[in-house]
């Protein structure tokens, strides 16, 4: 993984761009000590680290506004980030770029109950959110495994998703309102209490790019109703094929599940040594169906998931009769990650959609890998949308285990898109998966994604080297070759 | 003045036709049916290009949750063939035209509040920009984040863009039941804040809807026509004992008159979602009508039919202060509330742009919805944009359509 070549013009200004940004931020908010810096050297993909040049961590969207209009002028790029929660390297920093931190954007800034809406700040936790309006029984849906510590701010740029996404949409389904500042200091507001903006969705087109558009400096969110009821179902697959066979059939008898997991043995066993959950260790596949919404409507909807699990074969099925028991049911799905951490010095965790019904083959194609690269692999998949999470082992201290577990990962994510779906499903492809992005779209496709961004960013200094494998200057994707009155008329019909 | 429509039958043909109208700099007006030319700023070019040609579904897994079809195949054909399987686009769009036209124009029904709208479902596209290159975006699995979301970018971008030669769209579950819950007699602030009352219920609510005095009665579902006042509307739908159940819960709660079967229920969502209580948005007698003329958009001096996207709250002081604002003209102004008081469905006099928009301020958007053509040349159609977001938008179409070759001027004057 190569990141652009620092430009040592940028790197010998240093003193006079933190001097600029210290003109626009007073104090503590400029950072230049290293070890401060070391704070930001890395994400949640640890494997890649760098010093940024300089931090500044703004308290303002004035401030925001003259520190990306500063930068512009001075040639500097910029790499904006949350709480660096990112997997997939979104806001690695640049050795000759300023490292924008948005944590000080902390506040809630309205609860709108009559409108169903909330506004925050970017720097707002997605948990904090929900925390501040479950005293009214409301909650913001979509739901990161990280959601503790991750921002509103960093959701709307990966887009997160999370267990419920099936049900209750994305990130991106869930905004209704964004201030964005762009990399010349203009700031423009995209939607608001209301839905749908008025002209081009460029709301959907901000969220979800990765910090490569503008730098988000107020969210308007939907609330919903918590649901009166959840209870889940526990069921156990002689092999994947039926777990498979099951989901789909739950889908097509026109059930949207609340949540749909699914985990291949090895991930049972782990999960199961590490919280005791109770799940069965004799299957391939193990699945948790929760059904959530009106007490009525579960109850009916139990029976008919339990019905479906038996004609597919399922060994084992339970029911959760409480609320102790669904969530021990979760417990250990919950835990996968770091159960996986306890039998492995290291995991890498990968996020490819596929198509569900080629799940059979990817996991044999799958085990076929893992005996090639001497590395085992764990599944976890969030089955109603497959969404796949092989979680790689690996140990760091041995040589060369590392760039293995990273050459398995990206034969993974090369099988995914060979059947038909897509490199990541919620984690962003960031630094992690760029150079695979021609593995799912032509040069034109990623052209004319590069042409948009131009339209936001001109000159290319907003996290550069995160999601396109080769930058472009945008005169030459702008340039366009017309045949002036050269072309016939197209022998197409014509009326 | 369209003199010539192209009509390709092959994604090559349609390259061959923009690269010629670049190398000719001759715009293009973008078709499918036309089902939908009445919306927008209208287009004049010599040419026109008729994407109806290109048609088909290419695949369909209803276990998957995605169709994908050739961007010119009708809507009734893939209405029918989700149906055959129990499924249906969820942001419940208006009938008629073609898959491209329907996600060009960005657009969805009542249940909008619940399950999102066209740019929600729209997953996948391909097609051809102005710069005559094919590309594609997005992919064809619900669940991606892998490079820049350009399909919702095209939905709603009215063929501005890009000519779509293939989308992937998501597909859901049809509700195996649905009811609808009444409620008499409410001026418009009550029924909105019944409709709250009913959001803010864990009954997941999919249809929220108010008609006033007047417009109840020329429903043709005579549970509604027959109230004799104001009737609010509170939609659920679902699997048959949930439905049943939350009737009941919801009928105390919100003390409702009365309830409406399911093909009540869904004789009354589709005249909402058509606007037919004022005159609808796509009405027979103009989509009859190979090229709409000012006549058929009901004649220059008529009241034309604007449609507000507001906060749900907000609906009926918008509605208060545009009456307001014209003075004795305001007494004519007709409207009706949907997606809980958050969208206002207004037929108003002409001349009324100005007190519209300033009523909307800066917390929504208007846009105007069935006007003859020299008034959508004349008036802005859509929202005008504060000069910063107008200029990032000009980057946009220049970004997909520097030379301006597709559908020139149908959002915004050069856009």
């Amino acid at each position: 993984m190569k990141m652009p070549v620092p430009d040592s013009g940028v790197i010998a200004r240093r003193r006079a761009i933190v001097d600029a940004l210290r003109a626009i931020v007073p104090g503590e908010g400029v950072i230049v000590d290293e070890a401060e810096l070391r704070a930001y050297e890395c994400d949640g993909l640890t494997a890649y680290r760098q010093l940024p040049l300089v931090a500044v961590l703004p308290e303002t969207v004035d401030q925001v506004s003259r520190i990306l209009k500063t930068c512009q002028e001075m040639g500097v790029k910029v790499v904006p980030r949350g709480a660096g929660t990112s997997l997939s390297g979104g806001a690695l920093p640049l050795a000759d770029g300023v490292l924008l931190g948005l944590g000080k954007f902390k506040r809630i800034l309205d609860i709108d109950y009559a409108n169903r809406c909330v506004v925050v700040q970017p720097g707002v936790t997605n948990l904090g959110i929900s925390n501040a309006v479950a005293g009214e029984g409301f909650y913001y849906a979509p739901d990161p495994s990280s959601q503790i510590a991750c921002t509103i701010g960093g959701n709307i740029a990966e887009n997160s998703g999370g267990v419920h996404c099936l049900k209750y949409g994305l990130t991106t389904n869930n905004v209704l309102g964004v201030e964005l500042v762009l990399m010349d200091g203009t700031i423009v507001r995209l939607g608001g209490k209301h839905l749908d903006a008025g002209g081009y969705d460029l709301m959907g087109v901000v969220t979800g790019s990765e910090g490569l558009l503008g730098v988000v400096t107020e969210v308007t969110v939907r609330i919903l109703k918590k649901p009166a009821t959840a209870r889940a179902v526990l069921i156990g697959f002689p092999s994947s094929e039926q777990g498979g066979d099951c989901v789909a059939a739950i889908i097509a008898a026109g059930i949207i599940p609340g949540g749909m997991e699914m985990m291949d043995r090895p991930a049972i066993h782990a999960a199961e040594a590490f919280v005791h959950a109770g799940y069965p260790l004799d299957v391939e596949a193990l699945l948790i169906v929760e059904l959530d919404g009106p007490a009525a409507e579960v109850d009916h909807l139990i029976g008919r998931v339990a019905a479906i699990a038996a004609d597919k074969g399922a060994v084992c099925t339970r029911v959760s009769t409480s609320e102790e028991e669904r969530l021990a049911f979760w417990a250990g799905r919950k835990a996968a990650f770091p159960a996986v951490g306890r039998i492995s010095p290291d995991y890498y965790c990968m996020d490819g959609t596929i198509p569900r019904k080629a799940l059979p083959l990817v996991l044999t194609r799958m085990t076929e890998l893992s005996a090639r690269y001497g590395l085992r692999v764990a599944n976890v998949f969030h089955a109603g949308d497959g969404n796949l999470h092989p979680l790689i082992l690996y140990d760091a201290n041995q040589p060369g285990e590392l760039e293995r577990a990273e050459s398995f990962g990206n034969d993974i994510l090369r099988l995914c898109v060979e059947v038909g779906g897509v490199l990541t499903g919620e984690h962003g492809v960031g630094v992690e998966k760029r150079d695979l992005m021609t593995d799912q779209f032509d040069a034109a496709d990623l052209e004319q994604q590069q042409r948009l961004k131009c339209a936001f960013d001109p000159d290319g200094l907003l996290n550069p080297g995160k999601v396109f494998p080769t930058l472009h200057r945008c005169a030459e994707l702008g340039r366009l070759h017309v045949h002036k009155g050269e072309l016939r008329f197209p022998d197409i019909p014509r009326f | 003045m369209t003199t010539t429509i192209l009509k390709p039958e092959t994604d090559a043909q349609l390259v061959d036709a923009v690269r010629w109208a670049l190398s000719a700099d001759e715009p293009l007006e973008l078709l499918g049916q036309g089902t939908r030319r009445g919306l927008g700023r209208p287009v004049r070019t010599a040419h026109a290009l008729d994407l109806s040609g290109l048609s088909g579904v290419l695949a369909y897994e209803p276990e998957e949750l995605v169709l994908t079809a050739r961007a010119g195949t009708p809507m009734a054909e893939i209405t029918a063939l989700l149906g055959e399987r129990a499924q249906h686009l969820a942001f419940e769009p208006p009938d008629g035209g073609t898959l491209g036209g329907l996600i060009a124009c960005g657009l969805a029904g009542p249940r909008r509040i619940a399950a999102g709208s066209a740019r929600d479902h729209t997953l996948g596209i391909a097609g051809v920009s102005g710069r005559g290159e094919r590309y594609k975006g997005g992919g064809k699995v619900v669940k991606n984040v892998t490079g820049y979301d350009l399909p919702k970018l095209m939905a709603g971008s009215f063929g501005t863009l890009t000519a779509f030669t293939e989308l992937t769209v998501k597909v859901l579950p049809a509700p195996e039941d649905t009811a609808t819950l009444l409620l008499f007699g409410l001026d418009d602030a009550a029924a909105v804040g019944a409709l709250d009352q009913a959001l803010r219920s864990p009954y997941d609510v999919s249809g929220a809807a108010h008609l006033p005095d007047g417009l109840a009665a020329r429903s043709g579902v005579a549970g509604v026509a027959k109230a004799g006042g104001p009737v609010t509307l509170v939609r659920l739908e679902g699997f048959g004992p949930s439905v049943a159940a939350r009737v009941a819960a919801l009928r105390a709660d919100l003390r409702a008159d009365a309830v409406l079967d399911a093909p009540e229920s869904r004789a009354v969502w589709r005249e909402l979602r058509d606007a037919a209580f004022l005159g609808g948005v796509f009405p027979a007698s103009i989509l009859a009508s190979p090229t709409p003329d000012a006549e058929g958009w009901g004649g220059g001096n008529g009241p034309k039919l604007w449609k507000l996207s507001v906060p749900p709250a907000s609906g009926p002081s918008v509605v208060a202060a545009i009456r307001g604002a014209l003075g004795p003209a305001g007494a004519a102004v007709e409207a009706f509330y949907d997606w809980g008081g958050g969208l206002v469905w207004l037929l108003a006099p002409p001349e009324s742009a100005t007190a519209i928009r300033r009523a909307v301020g800066t917390q929504g958007h208007a846009t105007l919805i069935r006007a003859p053509q020299e008034v959508r040349a004349t008036v802005d159609v859509f929202q005008p944009l504060p000069d910063p977001l107008m200029a990032l938008t000009r980057r946009v179409k220049s970004s997909f359509d520097p030379m301006g070759i597709l559908n020139p001027g149908r959002l915004y004057p050069g856009v």
